[in-house]
């Protein structure tokens, strides 16, 4: 599960809107289930069979304050759906948490929502925190992820992290 | 340049001379809770080495008692987690029973000038008593349990000088309604409240505010230090603290001052609280099937007085269920004694035990498909209380009684006269 090493991602683009909320991303009947099973009832209320039409690469952007709302780990879901990452113009505090804790890239590009448009092809280039449409050129830069979090992402999590200190057991396979 | 209450708590439990918004700092975490959503199977991850099992609390309450298997298993594995590693302060079902940021309030589990770590969002509830709390995920509460620290980016502070007094009727939660409304979300800051009304506030009525901070995408929501707050912390605890007041030159972002006495009651429109609130009277009349009364926002002895003095020798309509649910058994136990569950009751509401219940969808009160809710509690997001095609309309507890006694929303000042 560990990020891409080269944190570069190039996929098919699909557009949300403002305030995505994490009650929309992993809703609460999902939450009882496996982590395995989640991932299918994301915007199961606003969005029905989408889950089903997104390929593994594919990149969500979105608008302000992405994934507003609650704790649950619905970063998680956005990753084990197959997506590659997420650009939104900014994205909420603790979906960040999240997400780097989750180590599912999300980049903070604000402009970004504006050059883009569904089935668009997406070139991001994380770490240089750039985010480019191949079809129109047009290209957006995002705020640094700052280095300490940037390494939590690219060991694969927190958890990993925890796991390697000895502190969590590993997930039983 | 001086810093911000939060600013200054950060500093200090990151042995930081000053703490400017951008840093990213790793702070001393005084209190870690976990609760059992961060116990179901589809979340726990088993932890092996406790940092400090005394700056560790466990409580039970997003499904209490057990809803379901799954819930039930997660409140064993809670059990068990406790015994190991000889954690003493562990909230299970039964007589200290309550939501979590409920039992910060009335154990003073939250200790001013502190951070405090909950993985649940409406963790900045603990800031009223001058504490960086801030609701995280569940990696994030796992590794300050494991390690006692954590990591925040610092964002820029909005002061809120809260002046004046509420009219008879009016309460926080329309002044949260007036927030939301009037400035949206505030990602990526922190709100700091002060002020001349201060002391005319109560410490459940201020709660209310910090714990909907949540809903404004806060990083931080905090109040300055003052009297009340401090005699209502050393009532609880006898550890020592050093609240942090912000200082005279500390910069904000904003700086924007409330008129308490200009509030009214207000509603926010389903599916978000952002920019959607209305005066009551712009959508008086809509038929209600459920009102709820509840939640770490408004589960207090105060919600449950206003609820009762408006319901007193009242019905509910009958084509309205009201569900009030204590934020704590101990506010139960109180709320029994002072009468207030025997009204509350014999007008037709339904009196759970303390739990979130309602509130998250998760028992006590689910809602049907196109059903429509009235709640003084946290979220009104789609889907947030049952079905997605459910409607959720918020306000306060007041508006909410009068509203479950019309059978549709209804302007509760008619009570207050």
């Amino acid at each position: 599960m560990t990020a891409d090493e080269t944190m570069v991602f190039r996929g098919r683009v699909w557009v949300v809107g403002d305030n995505i909320n994490t009650d929309l991303i992993l809703p609460i009947q999902a939450y009882y289930l496996t982590i395995a099973e989640q991932p299918k009832w994301v915007f199961s209320a606003n969005r029905p069979g989408w889950s089903e039409q997104v390929q593994k690469g594919d990149i969500l952007i979105g608008g302000k304050n992405f994934g507003m709302g609650s704790s649950r780990p619905a970063a998680r879901s956005l990753k084990n759906l197959g997506l590659a990452c997420v650009v939104a113009e900014s994205i909420n505090g603790l979906f960040y948490r999240n997400a780097v804790n989750f180590a599912f890239p999300a980049l903070e590009a604000p402009g970004v929502s504006a050059i883009f448009e569904e089935g668009d092809t997406a070139e991001v280039l994380f770490e240089e925190f750039r985010v480019r449409n191949t079809r129109t050129g047009k290209e957006c830069r995002g705020g640094a992820m700052p280095a300490p979090l940037l390494n939590i992402l690219k060991a694969g999590g927190i958890y990993r992290l925890l796991e390697k200190e000895g502190k969590i057991a590993p997930v039983a396979s | 340049m001086g810093m911000t209450a939060i600013e200054k708590i950060l500093a200090r439990n990151g042995d930081l001379k000053e703490v400017r918004p951008g840093d990213v700092v790793t702070v001393r975490v005084e209190t870690s809770i976990l609760f059992d959503n961060n116990l179901m199977d589809s979340v726990w991850r088993e932890i092996l080495e406790v940092h400090d099992p005394s700056k560790v609390v466990v409580v039970i309450d997003h499904r209490a008692p057990a809803a379901h298997v799954l819930s039930a298993k997660g409140h064993k594995r809670g059990r068990e987690f406790v015994r190991k590693f000889g954690i003493t302060r562990f909230h299970d079902i039964g007589r200290e029973q309550g939501i979590s940021h409920v039992l910060v309030a009335d154990h003073g589990y939250g200790l001013p000038g502190t951070v405090l770590l909950c993985s649940d969002s409406h963790t900045c509830s603990a800031g009223v008593f001058n504490v960086a709390a801030r609701g995280v995920g569940s990696p994030d509460i796992t590794y300050s349990i494991c390690k006692g620290e954590t990591w925040f980016r610092v964002g820029e502070t909005v002061r809120y000088d809260l002046e004046g007094a509420l009219p008879p009727g009016v309460f926080t939660k329309d002044v949260f309604l007036h927030m939301a409304g009037q400035y949206g979300n505030h990602a990526t800051m922190n709100i700091e409240f002060g002020g001349p009304a201060l002391p005319g506030l109560s410490m459940n009525a201020r709660r209310t505010l910090t714990t909907m901070g949540a809903e404004l995408s806060v990083e931080f929501a905090t109040f300055e230090p003052d009297d009340v707050m401090l005699d209502y912390v050393r009532a609880r605890t006898d550890k020592p603290f050093e609240a942090q007041w912000p200082d005279e030159d500390a910069n904000y972002l904003d700086r924007r001052t409330i008129s308490l006495d200009k509030m009214e009651p207000l509603v926010a429109l389903p599916d978000t609280v952002l920019n959607n609130s209305r005066r009551v009277g712009e959508v008086a009349g809509t038929a209600v099937d459920q009102a709820f009364i509840g939640s770490c926002a408004n589960g207090t002895l105060e919600d449950f007085a206003i609820a009762a003095r408006i319901l007193d020798g009242r019905r509910v309509s009958s084509n309205t269920r009201l569900i009030v649910t204590p934020g704590t058994q101990n506010i139960y136990r109180e709320a029994m004694r002072l009468g207030y569950v025997q009204t509350i009751a014999e007008a037709g509401a339904v009196v759970t035990n303390a739990t979130c219940g309602a509130c998250g969808g998760g028992s006590l009160g689910v809602l049907g498909p196109g059903e429509t809710c009235i709640t003084a509690s946290t979220r009104n997001f789609k889907g947030r209380m049952g079905d997605p095609s459910a409607r959720i309309f918020m306000a306060s507890p007041a508006t909410v009684a009068a509203s479950a006694i019309a059978g549709k929303i209804a302007n509760p000042l008619e009570y207050f006269q």
